[in-house]
């Protein structure tokens, strides 16, 4: 009997390496899991029965295509379609023989910090069921969390993949942007989409961060990272030269219990041998969230204009032409939070708002790029929490949409950046995980891991839900 | 009031690169529907653009061609708007920081030599192509369905635009004229107007003569035929002058030309104004043609058809120089001794007539018809031209004096002749036509020029079809 | 308010949605929230400062002239809601 909820990736690889477990084995004791507990948390959408592979299975978030297998970014617009070809991580995964266990639930087409705002109802916290897992990647951290899945892929725009990491105590990455294929990634805003692991362990997520990682030609945005991915083992942060950025850790929102928490770890740090000081990000704070939500919409609003009931997905017949088709078709087939964006992003690009909104907010980008890079001239590494808040109610901020979205106010401002994250889960608040954030300059995912794993190991924090022990 | 039409024309031009702009799918014409697609130019979720190398080089030999300079810097952008030949919701496309920027082409002409000057070359993609089905020849005017082939979306196209320096409908004319053939020289583009591969809108406006205003522009979409478009053009100025000279003002339309009635119904003048959202691509990074590559392009530059009318035009007339050499028989020109005017003519009406090909022909032999041509019967003449690209073709054989015209004569010269090559009259009975110019060649030869043609001609007919 | 119930139509016929009456009003709300937000990036002036579309500084990325297999027909029209022969079948333009 294999007890999915503490296996680790690595341990699990063990198993099947030693002849203790075989590829369907640990499949079907995932599927026994899911079938389990997946009732009260709908992280998945869909699972796949059989193994293809002889390595230890692996959930895609709904976005990541592979071919036959019904891929629907959580919308009714995509219902019923199947991708004819593979996305390039689907590949690579397959190519290193981790069968795909099923699809996770999200916020329809990624946008959303809570699953709620998936089509196809909203997945739940596995640390307390009534509230949300983060988004939009919240269906592959419950699975993570939850021990249904001993990794998972998300994607992170605005912070979609260490939002929901945080929000679940696991560990997530948004690598450097460009790094990883986003080649067949149902596309939400493509100069910020990338993809992720997301996994129990640091040591997990290099590992799945390996796989996944380096230039496709399919992908002209994408390179190789400069050097090969590293597992981390050292456990002291000799050093390491660690930034405090004044705004991220101090800003409006950030819940009591999340600070303490963060500013613990900030101590251990210190304690691990780092070289510990403070500075400043004054506008990236100030201006990220208003740049992103000019930016993220604009692209969205172009990138979900092929969603128009012609080639695929739903289609609503119109009174007169292929004109009340598109209208009636993208009514039906979009939700709330996608329309919204995408009345947005045509505004901010319409004739007369383009120079205001758009032209500004990619001259911001550029301001939020040249203050991090000054911050790197000192430090190696930047941290913060990487949520203000912990995991919240369902419901709690559906019908605020700006609320939500401050949801993801230390996340964005280095992603606009293009510079990778990591979020590890660093203590609890209120009983619920608190997740602390690692930002690096770029390709600098060797240090973020080996910063990750130190402090992991001097946490100590166990990643399994209290509820489910 | 004299009025003064200012014209400017916008270009597409297909470039015949093996595969499409964005995806490897192979560029095809006559394939059967939707055989000729992936998951990028179906635009499927997640798909993303990778542009064509070749694509890239061929917009910089165009722009070098048109003297443009060639930006160091280009970008994609994104054009959104709907419609079911546009599978993205955008096309991608160059917006304000094109391929090829400020060049020009001199078009000479009965009036001079103006300079035309060209805006832009960028680099695009082209659209699917719908069928409109339940109406009339293909129309859109009361279709019940419209049926997308994707075969074609994706396909590199050429967008030129040029500045509204054109004066009149001829101008026009022999620009488009001179411009197609530069694009087939470069070997870029078949640039064939049936085929789609070289489409063109004009704007037209009007203005007192001497002004430099620029008035209220109409434009003429869906010209099939460079004729049809000067024809179209000169109807169109008549047009706007009857307007303002009855006081009225010209309103902004464009005007959709069916080709079966030339008529041109206006189209979408009162729709709601075209917003595009233009935008940078955030799929693809930017263009930066090496220096190395720009250079090594110009000095693969052939000498261009301009410069050869500029030269052929100072001999004859611009309107026989640009014929001669936009119909490739310039040439073949060059090198025919004798009368200039008289060359030139026979090329551009018998021998285009006959449809023979240029680069076969002797220009030798060929000086010796020309300088007989008044001597012999107009018939002869045509049979000569007609068989004046076969090898070893002998002008003197169609020279003789006295003809051989009886038939009892020639037959048995014919037989002998068919018998002697049996081999190339299975080929010619198995669809070789061609060779009939040889067997004519052959009698000639044996008659020392004295068989006369025609009968010849009837006489292997009739053996060869039996 | 930000933005105005008519700019709201007009973006909403831009991206093709025919929207009932009760989202016009509700997206009008929300809409004019969010662009009050946003607005703040017109707080800098930034005149001396160059866009940023692309977080990495690449060129020249292209692929060479090659044929690869496209996808069989079947493939291409798995996914269509509907079709003729070998065509996507839309409503009339
Ligand atoms: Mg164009
Ligand atoms: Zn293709």
């Amino acid at each position: 009997m294999i007890d999915t909820l503490r296996l680790t990736a690595e341990e699990a690889m063990g198993l099947i390496e030693r002849g203790e477990a075989s590829a369907a084995e640990l499949h079907s004791a995932y599927l026994d899991a899911i079938r389990e507990r997946d009732g009260e948390l709908h992280a998945y959408l869909r699972t796949v029965d059989e193994a293809d592979g002889a390595g230890v299975p692996i959930a895609f978030k709904d976005v990541i295509s592979s071919r036959g297998v019904e891929t629907t970014a959580g919308s009714k617009i995509l219902e019923g379609y199947v991708p004819v070809f593979d996305s390039t991580v689907a590949t690579r995964c397959r190519e290193a023989g981790l069968p795909l266990i099923g699809k996770t639930n999200m916020d329809e087409f990624a946008m959303g910090s809570s699953t709620e705002n998936s089509a196809y109802g909203p997945t739940r916290n596995p640390w307390d069921p009534g509230r949300v897992p983060g988004g939009s990647s919240g269906g592959s951290a419950a699975a993570v969390a939850a021990g249904l899945a001993p990794w998972a892929l998300g994607t992170d725009t605005g912070g979609s993949v260490k939002q929901p990491a945080s929000l679940c105590g696991i560990v997530g990455l948004r690598p450097t942007y460009g790094t990883v294929s986003r080649y067949g990634i149902v596309a939400f805003a493509s100069s910020l989409d990338q993809v992720g692991p997301m996994t129990k362990t640091v040591r997990d997520n290099a590992l799945l961060y390996r796989i996944i990682a380096g230039r496709d030609p399919c992908d002209t945005t994408t390179v190789e990272p400069p050097q090969p991915v590293e597992l981390p083992e050292r456990e002291d942060l000799k050093g390491i030269r660690v930034g405090v950025p004044k705004e991220l850790n101090e800003a409006e929102g950030i819940e009591p219990g999340v600070k303490e928490a963060a500013d613990r770890t900030i101590e251990l740090c210190r304690t691990l041998g780092a070289e510990v000081g403070e500075t400043t990000l004054p506008r990236s704070v100030e201006y990220g969230l208003a740049c992103y939500y000019l930016v993220a919409p604009a692209e969205a609003s172009s990138n979900l204009s092929r969603y128009d009931g012609v080639r695929y997905g739903l289609r609503v017949e119109g009174e007169n032409g292929v004109r009340s088709m598109y209208e009636r078709t993208r009514d039906a087939g979009f939700g709330d939070e996608p329309k919204r964006r995408i009345m947005l992003g045509a505004y901010a690009l319409s004739a007369g708002y383009y120079e205001a909104y758009y032209g500004q907010a990619q001259k911001v980008r550029t301001v939020i790029a040249q203050e991090h890079a000054a911050a790197f001239r000192s430090f190696d590494v930047l941290v913060s929490p990487t949520s203000p808040t912990v995991a919240f109610r369902l419901g709690e901020k559906a019908e605020n949409p700006l609320a939500m979205y401050l949801s993801d106010v230390l996340t964005i401002p280095s992603n606009m950046a293009g510079l990778p994250g990591l979020s590890i889960p660093c203590g609890l608040s209120e009983g619920l995980p608190v997740g602390f954030q690692l930002i690096g300059p770029q390709f600098s995912e060797n240090t973020l891991f080996h910063v990750g794993h130190a402090l992991e190991r001097a946490i100590g924090f166990d990643v399994v839900p209290g509820r489910l022990q | 009031m004299t009025w003064e039409p200012v014209i400017g024309l916008e270009i597409h031009i297909h470039l015949k690169t093996r595969t499409k702009m964005f995806c490897r799918c192979e560029v095809a014409y006559s394939e059967p529907e939707n055989t000729r697609t992936c998951p990028v130019c179906l635009a499927h979720p997640g798909s993303l653009p990778v542009p064509n190398a070749k694509a890239v080089e061929w917009t910089i030999k165009l722009g070098l061609a048109l003297g443009c300079r060639i930006a160091e810097r280009a970008v994609f952008h994104r054009k959104n708007y709907f419609y079911p030949d546009n599978p993205k919701g955008y096309q991608i496309s160059q917006y304000d920081e094109p391929l090829c920027v400020d060049g020009r082409l001199v078009v000479p002409g009965p009036d001079g030599e103006p300079e035309v000057g060209i805006v832009r070359a960028h680099l695009e993609e082209d659209a699917a192509k719908n069928v409109h089905t339940g109406s009339a020849q293909g129309r859109i005017a009361g279709a019940s369905a419209t049926l997308v082939d994707f075969n074609r979306a994706g396909t590199p196209l050429v967008e030129i635009v040029t500045r509204p320096d054109l004066r009149s409908a001829d101008d026009a004319r022999r620009f488009l004229q001179l411009l197609r053939q530069t694009v087939v020289e470069l070997g870029i583009s078949d640039a064939e107007m049936e085929k789609g591969s070289l489409r063109f809108d004009v704007n037209v406006s009007i203005r007192p003569q001497g002004s430099d205003e620029l008035r209220t522009r109409t434009e003429l979409k869906n010209l099939n035929s460079f004729a049809f478009a000067a024809k179209a053009i000169q109807r169109e100025v008549e047009r706007q002058t009857g307007i303002y000279e009855a006081g009225g003002e010209v309103e902004q339309e464009t005007l959709h030309f069916e080709p079966g009635t030339e008529s041109a119904p206006p189209l979408r003048s009162k729709e709601e104004a075209q917003d595009y959202r233009y935008f940078p691509e955030p799929d693809l990074v930017p263009l930066q043609p090496p220096a190395e590559l720009v250079e090594r392009v110009r000095a693969e530059l052939p000498e261009l058809p301009g410069a050869r009318i500029m030269r052929l035009a100072a001999e004859l007339d611009p309107d026989t120089a640009t014929d001669l050499v936009t119909s490739g028989r310039d040439a073949l020109f060059e090198r025919v001794p004798g009368d200039r005017r008289a060359v030139a003519n026979v090329l551009m009406n018998q021998f285009a007539a006959a449809g023979v090909d240029a680069a076969a022909v002797d220009p030798e032999e060929f000086g010796k018809l020309i300088e007989a041509r008044s001597r012999i019967p107009r018939e002869r003449l045509i049979e000569a031209l007609a068989a004046s690209g076969t090898p070893g073709f002998l002008a003197d054989d169609y020279l003789g004096d006295g003809l051989m015209a009886d038939t009892s004569e020639l037959e048995p010269i014919v037989d002998r002749i068919l018998e002697a090559n049996s081999g190339q009259v299975e080929a010619y009975r198995g669809g070789k036509e061609g060779l009939l110019g040889f067997f004519v060649g052959q009698v000639m030869r044996e008659t020392q020029g004295k068989a006369d043609p025609k009968v010849v001609n009837e006489l292997l007919r009739e053996k060869l079809s039996t | 308010m930000a933005i105005t119930r008519d700019e709201v139509l007009h973006v909403a016929r831009l991206a093709r949605l025919e929207l009932t009456d009760d989202e016009i009003e509700r997206f009008t709300e929300q809409l004019s929230a969010i662009l009050e937000a946003v607005a703040k990036v017109s707080e800098l002036d930034l005149s001396d400062v160059e866009p940023t579309a692309h977080p990495l500084d690449l060129v020249n990325v292209w692929a060479e002239d090659e044929p690869r297999p496209s996808i069989p027909v079947e493939d291409a029209l798995a996914n269509a809601p509907d079709r003729e022969a070998g065509f996507f079948k839309a409503p009339p333009a």
